[in-house]
């Protein structure tokens, strides 16, 4: 019926232009719908004019409010005609318009109507529209109706209703898990996809009760499941009882059976079903994964595209934590690299670089890099990033891999593609000693013709700080003094910095450098300029060789132990005084952000950037409210303050949780108050705090709060003091003292008498983890080696039957109160071994870092070995004491983790610190 | 993954990445412009594969497309990344077939304007709301094509000749008007 709608244009080349469309407007297409109101309906004709409506809608034209309205009425008026096609065409445009509310009602006994019809057609076809735009109270009246036609004897009718359950499930619940006896009946039905609704609606009714779900699979499971959409939901289903189940380790796991079962279904979807959701069970075992594997295989060689990419990508995952499983399948692999698929080809690459071992290296990098040249740029990231770590895995393979790197480097690409590559180099020079040399010498080739400035600069600064170091340092000058002639300002003047930094490192170059320096005085540019008589004064200015003094070192050298953006801030808020800006008042704390994290794992400040950008912390907030008050003006510098700790349950009349603020020999709390009672005010609010297990601690003020009103928050504080550098602990008990009023409600007026009450409140405990600041460091392995092992202790400790691994890491984690480093804090599923490394800064400023293997031992038992490192100088402090102390942990970990203090483990440094003081005073 | 499977849109666009006719069924996308986007992106990122004899498959946007092409125009059926990508290539095969069917092996753009509302009509079969509602080809033409079918006839138990013919005669008499 859709029949030319614009005359041929005879002048007009049919073939490239013509459209029955051509010069369609909306306003005269609205006009022509005035045809629906005609005595006589020409069903053709207004099927026409539906189809151009449609049109314009799908071409992302919009109606107004008033013009869609006065379309569904003209709409509507066709119910009259009794054509089926034109009817159908109806049904779109009501779905379309989308009417509102008060609109439904005009069409909803028409749609009745049709859904109690003869013909199946308009009863489907009704039953999903009126479902679509109705709402609840319309629904109880069909809903009689929509029972019956789940289980219609007509499988469109009854996929109609099923399909308009599932999506009125999300609207309105509880009318349609009225159905499920009609579901249940529709499940067992001989219509393929009647079955395959059927099944999809009672999961979702049954969602919520892990009872009933098991009972649908483990029934359906030993039945006949006709289609193969309905057979992929019950193997998701299954998997999700599996999951639920929880994995008894011993025995054969159940529905395993029925997975592999499945293997052998005969629809391809299926079988890729089954074997993806085997390898998603959790911790499964090799002999498990074998058939999925198996099938998988055969996928790789399948002439579909879309089979192919299925089973590469299911393998491409299975590879990450079962590398040797997937090694089977390496030959077929290899041959997908020629794939015309390159998303299929670097799957396959990427697999192969994950599974591979040593010796096959480098028959690999001769396949990628014939590979490499016609793929775009997202594709080559991803090999990039998987030859760095393939590189990191075999470190002897470095030399193959490295002028692989080189050469692509050379190579044209976008800024993405080469800031992946340069950090990869990057990445490999610092951990793979041998790779240095060659791997400066690419970079240093590479900026050469570098037309990226950033990259530029970032190699720079990273040649300024390992260039020095190497055997041979003269030959970078050359390099880093060409981009002074040829570069534009802001590479020259990191140029500048660079050979500042050669100069300040290696005496022997010094007067060389002083000559280069001099030259950039007469620089073009100010920032080049300023820099180079910067260097050239603290250097020492006349070009003689001398002994480059320490500041100059630490200045030039000294790594910013700040995050920038914490720096930032201050130097905003700094105003210009007598005093000068002091840099130890930046805070250092580094808001750890784990879950952005997990979320981008390629994306870890692995490269030459800086530490993670740290967000404006509560750190800065905490400090602004207390250098407010007066009273602890004279308490130093705050060194943590620790999580808002609960001191009530949720939805008591008052709400309050803690803040402990530590300070060098202060301890505050901050009680955070909130009043939620709507008719009571609430007037000089106090924390009484009993201090009696707290032996160490003395109260010396209290900051009471004038008035607290309904829903506005305040605080009280109290502080306490305590021996200098102690990480003294102890157990605070409180209770809120106040004067209550009555408010008026309606007026808002206090009455002027109150009464004195109290509220207890819970314990508040001040632990060994409060002095510990999360303090990370980037590069945990210079860090732990630069501390050398002068401070080192190393104990073993048997932690006991343990839930699973993750846990005890994650137990041990938060007992230390240290930062988790390089992603250490995550456990990889069954691994039987772990390890963490930890690193924090320990009240009196103390670097701690902290080792921690921990083993899987016989079917539970949990072994770690702690080793931790400090810049603390009390080596040999009180060993007897130590050891007894952490023999008391010991016992402590062996019994219980979970209920022991951290005093026990803190006793070691607190011993540690003492001693530190009792030497220097 | 203890979902339904779910399609987020199917898309036929010209050879110029022009609509013919699309539907969306998620929120990914909740204006035209980013719509439109979307639309140029994954034109512009498969127009050059061959998609002719086979389904073709890409990853974009933390979505999987699989399509296929045929004279000037593009078939696209987009999922969710955890989708079975089998699913999917099966909706896309139903649609792909059910149109050729339905313009009687014609399949180009004018013929797919011209037959507009089959086309939205066959998607208006093969999907409800992202729940796959059919994906044989024979049964979706069937139902597109069955205007004047006895009413008492069941659908799904047409012959693909029948609905062919019916097809058929509903295309001649349109055009010959």
């Amino acid at each position: 019926m859709a029949q030319p709608l614009v005359k041929k244009d005879d002048d007009r080349d049919d073939e490239a232009e013509y459209s029955p469309f051509l010069g369609i407007e909306k306003g005269a297409v609205l006009q022509e719908a005035r045809v629906f109101n005609d005595p006589q309906l020409d069903p053709r004709r207004c099927s026409q004019v539906i189809t151009k409506l449609l049109y314009l809608l799908n071409q992302g034209e919009s109606f107004t409010k008033v013009e869609a309205t006065e379309v569904f009425f003209a709409v509507t008026k066709l119910f009259q005609s009794r054509d089926i096609g034109l009817r159908r065409m109806v049904y779109l445009m009501i779905k379309e318009l989308s009417p509102s509310a008060d609109e439904v009602i005009i069409v909803t006994s028409s749609l009745m109507k049709d859904m109690n019809s003869k013909t199946d057609m308009y009863r489907a076809n009704a039953i999903r529209v009126l479902c679509r735009i109705t709402d609840g109270t319309l629904l109880t009246q069909i809903e009689r109706y929509l029972k019956q036609a789940i289980v219609d004897k007509n499988p469109v009718v009854a996929s109609a209703a099923l399909v308009s359950g599932i999506h009125l499930l999300q609207t309105n619940p509880e009318i349609v898990k009225r159905w499920s006896n009609e579901v249940q009946e529709a499940v067992q039905s001989r219509a393929a996809l009647v079955q395959f609704h059927a099944l999809a609606l009672l999961h979702q009714i049954r969602q919520n009760d892990r009872l009933a779900v098991s009972k649908l699979v483990t029934s359906l499971t030993r039945g006949t499941v006709r289609s193969p959409l309905a057979q992929c939901l019950l193997i998701r289903y299954t998997s999700q009882v599996i999951r639920e189940s929880g994995s008894t380790q011993t025995g054969d796991r159940p529905f395993y059976d029925f997975l592999e079962g499945c293997l052998r279904h005969k629809a391809e979807m299926v079988i890729f079903e089954a074997a993806r959701a085997i390898t998603e069970l959790n911790g499964v075992t090799s002999r498990e994964l074998t058939p999925a594997i198996t099938v998988l295989q055969l996928f790789l060689s399948s002439s579909k595209p879309v089979l192919r990419f299925a089973a590469v990508r299911t393998l491409n995952k299975v590879a990450m934590t079962h590398p040797m499983a997937v090694t089977n399948c390496n030959i077929d692999m290899e041959s997908l690299i020629s794939d015309q698929n390159r998303s299929i080809a670097t799957l396959a690459i990427t697999t192969l670089l994950k599974t591979g071992n040593e010796s096959s290296v480098d028959r690999l990098m001769k396949q990628i890099t014939n590979f490499m040249s016609d793929i775009a740029d997202e594709f080559k990231i991803v090999v990039v990033e998987a030859i760095r770590s393939l590189c990191l895995k075999f470190p002897l393979k470095y030399r193959s891999l490295m002028n692989f790197l080189s050469n692509i480097l050379r190579e044209e690409g976008g800024f993405e593609y080469k800031k992946a590559i340069v950090d990869s180099i990057v990445i490999l020079i610092r951990d793979i000693p041998d790779a240095k040399e060659s791997g400066l010498l690419h970079l240093c080739e590479f900026i050469e013709d570098c037309e990226f400035t950033y990259l530029s600069t970032q190699i720079l600064h990273f040649l300024g700080i390992e260039g020095p170091k190497t055997s041979d340092p003269s030959k970078y000058i050359r390099y880093i003094y060409n981009r002074v002639h040829l570069e534009n300002a802001t590479v020259r003047a990191s140029a500048v910095s660079t050979l500042a930094k050669f100069g300040a490192l290696v005496d022997s170059l010094k007067p060389r450098i002083f000559v280069l320096l001099r030259r950039c005085l007469f620089d073009s540019d100010d920032e080049v300029r300023d820099r180079a008589t910067l260097y050239i004064n603290t250097l020492g200015g006349d070009g003689s060789v001398v002994e480059t003094d320490k500041d100059v070192k630490d200045f030039l050298f000294g790594s910013l132990d700040l995050p920038l953006v914490n720096l930032e801030t201050s130097l905003k808020t700094y105003e210009p005084s007598e005093e000068p800006f002091d840099i130890n008042s930046v805070p250092k704390e580094i808001k750890s952000q784990p879950l952005a994290e997990k979320k981008a794992p390629g994306k870890k400040p692995t490269g030459l950037g800086a530490p993670p950008a740290a967000p404006l912390s509560t750190v800065d907030a905490y400090e602004k409210l207390l250098s407010s008050i007066p009273e602890f003006a004279n308490f130093g510098k705050l060194f943590k303050s620790s999580a808002p700790v609960e001191l009530t349950e949720a939805e008591t009349e008052y709400s309050v949780n803690a803040v402990k603020h530590i300070f060098d020999s202060n301890v505050v709390f901050q009680y955070n108050c909130t009043n939620t009672i709507p008719d009571q005010l609430l007037e000089n609010v106090t924390v009484i705090v009993d201090s009696s297990e707290a032996e160490e601690f003395a109260e010396v003020l209290s900051k009471p709060m004038r008035s607290l009103p309904y829903d506005t928050p305040g605080q009280t504080f109290v502080a306490f003091e305590k021996p200098e550098g102690v990480p003294a602990v102890g157990k605070f008990s409180n209770m809120l003292k106040f004067i209550v009023k009555e408010v008026d409600p309606t007026t808002g007026e206090t009455e002027d008498d109150g009464v004195e009450d109290e509220y207890q409140l819970e314990d508040l405990e001040v632990v060994a983890a409060d002095y510990m600041l999360k303090v990370g460091v980037s590069n945990f392995r210079n860090a732990w080696e630069s501390m050398g092992d002068d401070f080192e202790r190393v104990d073993e400790y048997g932690l006991g039957p343990r839930e699973s691994l993750a846990e005890a890491v994650n137990a041990v984690i938060n007992l230390l109160g240290m930062q988790p480093c390089e992603g250490t804090e995550a456990v990889p599923n069954n691994s039987r071994s772990h390890t963490c490394l930890l690193s924090g800064v320990y009240i009196g400023n103390v670097r701690v870092l902290a080792r921690i293997s921990f083993g899987v031992d016989g079917p539970k038992d949990v072994a770690m070995k702690l080793a931790v490192r400090s810049e603390d100088e009390a080596r040999a402090a009180c060993c007897n004491n130590i050891l007894l102390k952490c023999k008391v942990f010991r016992k402590f970990l062996q019994n219980n983790l979970r209920s022991l203090d951290p005093l026990y483990y803190w006793c070691y440094f607190h011993n540690r610190i003492s001693y530190n003081h009792s030497r220097t005073n | 993954m203890e979902s339904c499977p779910l399609i987020k849109n199917i898309l036929l666009l010209d050879s110029e990445g022009k609509r013919v006719a699309v539907k969306y069924y998620s929120d990914d996308w909740p204006t035209n412009t980013a719509k439109e986007t979307f639309e140029k992106a994954v034109f512009t990122k498969t127009q050059k594969t061959n998609a002719r004899t086979e389904a073709e498959i890409a990853m974009f946007e933390n979505c999987i497309i699989v399509y296929k092409f045929v004279q000037d125009l593009h078939f696209f059926v987009t999922g969710g990344e955890d989708e079975n990508e089998l699913i999917l290539a099966t909706v896309l095969q139903g649609f792909f077939d059910a149109v050729g069917l339905l313009l009687r092996g014609n399949a180009d753009k004018k013929e797919a304007l011209e037959n507009l509302d089959l086309i939205l009509l066959c998607l208006d079969e093969i999907v409800d709301g992202g729940i796959i509602l059919e994906t044989d080809a024979n049964v979706i033409a069937g139902k597109v094509a069955s205007n004047s079918l006895d009413a008492g006839a069941s659908l799904s138990e047409q012959t693909i000749s029948q609905a062919l013919a019916t097809a058929r005669e509903h295309l001649t008499r349109s055009l010959l008007k």
